[in-house]
């Protein structure tokens, strides 16, 4: 089987109902997506397909036919994603076990919603759980993140 | 470069900080009978003196022992010893350092000490010494108890002070000028010529060198970096999908295992059948563990579903099978025989002289589980010589005697690598899921297993929060609340924690009644009793511990009376306050809320006032009454923690601390049928959601006091604040934890 993640051309032998999660972390070594509950109500494990943001914990892997872009192919440490900028200003983490699925929700919603309301950002980000009550950080640096991106 | 990308530029030492060609400050290995762990891998030549701070030509190395469960002690204690030592933020490397007993807590046992911790007379000053004493004998390693910041605030940075006054005297020696001439910079010496003379250039001439004691600290208004907005070290990491939490964790070989034992926690296994899992894809093999069987396989998820696929046949559990039994034992502790103790009596409750009607209120608080979004996971390999563990954990050096222990070998055979965990809130004080990988990896030698438990497992093993409640009897009579009566049964989450590892806690538990007989009220008659309900489940230390159940009925109680005596919440508890400090934190959660102020007419607001691991917290919440629920809208704080350290984190972490105590509150309960937990992922005990997050307001007071954790003290005032305001709101006074067993909430 032939998936793209993160730019890269990958080639994996495996059931094709396995999500694609752990095809991910346990056998492509790419550990940004987390397992959270492996019931889609988390959002830990969040990535895009194509650039759209995807549990993936619950989707089989035989069923992806686009391009897999996880937290590492949004931007790195030294070419950041204005998301993932946004995070770090406003120190959204705190355990940031979180936050992969958090950033990569964020990313996907704010391409959609480019100037988003308080109510179209809790309802957005509401399925994405975090433990630690970072929320009012989110919300903050959703806005932020937007304002990035709509400024280029 | 960027703050932000020297930050992200750096590693993090997540294995040994070996010394090579360089030194290791300080001052207090000076008074420590434990030997320093990093002179141990110190080579001929090379001056170890201390095991917080190396320096070599190469860099520069802080360690920083303390567990980072997403509290961020790991940057914290960074900053403790770079404002002292004039490190550039971010231009070394942090370690969490190996087990040793030289990295004792020296907080926690003194906070276990049962007195109010605003008593500093000389029983309860003695007491602490002692307590002190025994964890230092004891080599007690260990984050928990909010101790971190009192453990470390004066030792970390005399060994940052006691590297600086080191670095400037080789400077001196190297470059032939007085140390006086000297000054201290951006991780370099400046010489009188202005020439900057980089720490690491510096390593070997310190090497040669005793260390320099008795530093004196800087004053806090000299601080450059402390109190200061600073990014803190794992922040970038964190939101870049960098970081290696434990369960990214790879070892070349490595195996993927899950383990499923008794639902019915700590019941037997009578029998099973793997004969379908054993076929299954990428099985290794199933294997026995204490109370259940584990899979080993090359993938996590083939290991899920293998297990799945294996019948079992589990026997009954220890301890009552239906809730209702476990209400029923906790409610009949009310007795002479589950007497534990007696915390506080002003007054006489029982004198028949206090005049009014009497008003009897029962509150309740039911189990809770910890459930942080990193499930339960442990790396661990074992060979013929001894066993090598990755995992976060709060407790390193009890974890080496544990793993130790299952495998019948010495704790000095076991080394273990800590690892950043995705949160904690004390699951990770526990030892099982460590103790099962240790088992697991014992039966295929020389292969390093990775256990990750699935969040169904995770559920129905968390030993959650105790189960209790309280009965109070309160006499109101002109305008006054003339007596207060606190009875409060509840099971000993500390002493199920204990007893777990062997350990049998002597004497009264002080958790039960924490949060209630801390409450400063001067009031004529005011009385505190605890009472112990047997072990019913299993529990363990939840963030906050007692207090974030006994806190909940003390404060309600008070509001509840307070109200019946005609009194306004906030100016009742502000007027039979009996202690300066903690006033002014009721006073300035009042000024940031405008108390008093018009609220719209479906809206109330609640105050609550709460001590929590010495920290005096008050909170403010307002509450919409909508046809959807209750909404919770703003919520106010102000606590006294003493000196911030890190102003951004502090913010962050109380903001947390009462989305916690809130969203818990308002939904959360682990309950139990046929002896398991019938919550067994977070749709059935999910907590808060963004959407329903209130505005939260956070102001540090600073009274001059002594300094203090912030992780645990501000989960305990956010659900009596929440209860008062929806009273305020409603009319309905709800007694129990969670909430919307009585209320709907949006």
């Amino acid at each position: 089987m032939k998936l793209t993640v993160n730019e890269q051309a990958r080639d994996i032998d495996v059931e094709p109902d396995m999500p694609l999660l752990w095809v991910l972390r346990d056998e492509l070594g790419v550990t940004g997506p987390k397992y959270g509950c492996g019931i889609a109500q988390g959002g830990a494990c969040t990535v895009h397909v194509d650039g759209k943001a995807v549990r993936s914990c619950v989707l089989p892997v035989g069923s992806v036919t686009g391009k897999v872009t996880t937290i590492e192919g949004l931007g790195t440490p030294e070419n950041l994603h204005a998301t993932q900028e946004a995070w770090i200003e406003h120190q959204v983490a705190q355990c940031g076990y979180c936050q992969a699925g958090q950033i990569m929700a964020a990313a996907d919603f704010i391409s959609r919603v480019p100037d988003p309301t308080d109510e179209q950002i809790d309802r957005a980000m509401s399925a994405n759980l975090c433990r630690c009550g970072t929320y009012p950080r989110i919300r903050a640096a959703v806005k932020t993140a937007a304002a990035k991106v709509r400024e280029g | 470069m960027s703050a932000v990308a020297k930050v992200a530029r750096r590693g993090f030492l997540l294995a040994s900080a070996a010394v090579t060609g360089g030194v290791a400050f300080g001052v207090w290995a000076v008074r420590n009978p434990h030997a320093n762990p990093l002179a141990a891998q110190a080579e001929d030549g090379e001056a170890v003196f201390n095991p917080w701070v190396t320096v070599t030509a190469q860099g520069i190395t802080l360690i920083a022992p303390h567990a980072d469960k997403g509290q961020g002690v790991f940057s914290t204690q960074a900053a403790l010893i770079a404002e002292e030592m004039d490190l550039a933020w971010g231009d070394f490397d942090v370690s969490f350092g190996m087990p040793s007993p030289a990295y004792w807590n020296r907080a926690l046992g003194s906070g276990a000490a049962p007195f109010l911790s605003r008593d500093h007379g000389s029983l309860p000053t003695l007491m602490r010494g002692v307590m002190t004493a025994a964890f230092k004998m004891l080599g007690g390693m260990g984050t928990g108890g909010s101790s971190s910041m009192p453990d470390s605030f004066i030792k970390l940075r005399a060994a940052g002070a006691s590297a600086r006054e080191t670095l400037k005297r080789a400077a001196a020696k190297v470059h032939g000028v007085r140390v006086a001439d000297l000054r201290t910079e951006n991780s370099h010496v400046i010489l009188p010529s202005g020439d900057a003379i980089p720490y690491t250039a510096l390593a070997e001439a310190a090497a040669d060198l005793p260390p320099v004691g008795e530093v004196a600290l800087r004053d806090q208004s000299e601080w450059k970096l402390l109190g200061h907005d600073m990014l803190r070290l794992d922040i970038p990491p964190k939101s870049t999908g960098t970081l290696t939490y434990g369960i990214d964790v790879s070892v070349p070989g490595m195996k993927y295992a899950a383990v499923r034992t008794n639902p019915r926690q700590f019941g037997a296994l009578r029998g099973y059948d793997a004969s379908r899992a054993e076929a299954m894809r990428g099985v290794d093999r199933v294997v026995a563990v204490t109370g259940g069987v584990a899979v080993v396989a090359d993938n996590t998820w083939r290991a899920f579903q293998a297990l799945d696929a294996i019948d079992f046949d589990w026997g009954p559990a220890s301890y009552p099978a239906e809730q209702a039994d476990h209400w029923r034992e906790v409610a009949a502790s009310f007795t002479e025989e589950r007497f534990d103790q007696q915390y506080l009596d002003l007054g006489d409750v029982d004198a028949a002289s206090i005049e009014g009607p009497t008003v009897d209120l029962e509150y309740r608080a039911g189990y809770v589980g910890h459930q942080p979004l990193e499930p339960l996971k442990a790396i661990v390999e074992v060979t013929d010589t001894g066993a090598t563990v990755w995992a976060g954990h709060q407790l390193p050096t009890f974890l080496l005697q544990q793993v130790a222990n299952t495998l019948e070998m010495e704790p000095d055979q076991v080394t273990f690598y800590n690892q950043f965990m995705g949160g904690s809130f004390g699951h990770r004080l526990e030892f099982g899921f460590v103790k099962q990988a240790a088992e697991i990896a014992n039966q295929m030698k020389g292969v390093p297993v990775k256990l990750t438990y699935t969040r169904e497992e995770d559920f129905a093993h968390d030993f959650p929060r105790q189960i209790t409640m309280a009965r109070t009897r309160g006499v109101v009579s002109d305008g006054q609340v003339k007596s207060l009566d606190l009875s409060i049964a509840s099971v000993s989450a500390v002493s199920s924690q204990g007893a777990r590892i062997g350990f049998s806690i002597p004497g009264p538990d002080s958790e039960i009644v924490a949060g209630a007989w801390s409450q400063p009220y001067g009031l004529e008659n005011f009385r505190v009793r605890a009472y112990r309900v047997p072990e019913l489940a299993p529990t363990s230390s939840w963030r906050s511990v007692g207090a974030s159940s006994s806190g909940f009925f003390a404060d309600c109680s008070m509001d509840e009376l307070l109200i019946l005596a005609g009194q306004d919440p906030l100016e009742g508890r502000l007027a039979a306050m009996n202690y300066q400090p903690y006033r002014r934190v009721l006073e300035r959660v009042g000024e940031m809320s405008n108390w008093g102020s018009k609220l719209g007419p479906e809206q109330g607001r609640g105050v609550s006032f709460v001590e929590s691991f010495g920290v005096p917290v008050a909170m403010v919440v307002e509450v919409s009454n909508t046809p959807a629920g209750i909404r919770i809208d703003r919520v106010f704080t102000a606590l006294d923690v003493g000196p911030v350290v890190d102003p951004v984190n502090f913010e962050n972490l109380v903001q947390g601390g009462v989305v916690w105590g809130l969203g818990h509150a308002m939904n959360s309960e682990i309950t139990y049928a046929d002896g398991m937990a019938e919550q067994s992922n977070f749709n059935q005990h999910e907590a808060m959601r963004l959407y329903q997050c209130p505005e939260i307001m956070v102001s540090a007071v600073d009274n001059g006091s002594s300094i203090r954790g912030v992780g645990e003290p501000p989960v305990p005032a956010a659900p009596p604040a929440l209860g008062n305001a929806i009273f305020d709101a409603t009319g309905i006074r709800v007694r129990e934890l969670p909430m919307n067993k009585h209320v709907d909430f949006l």
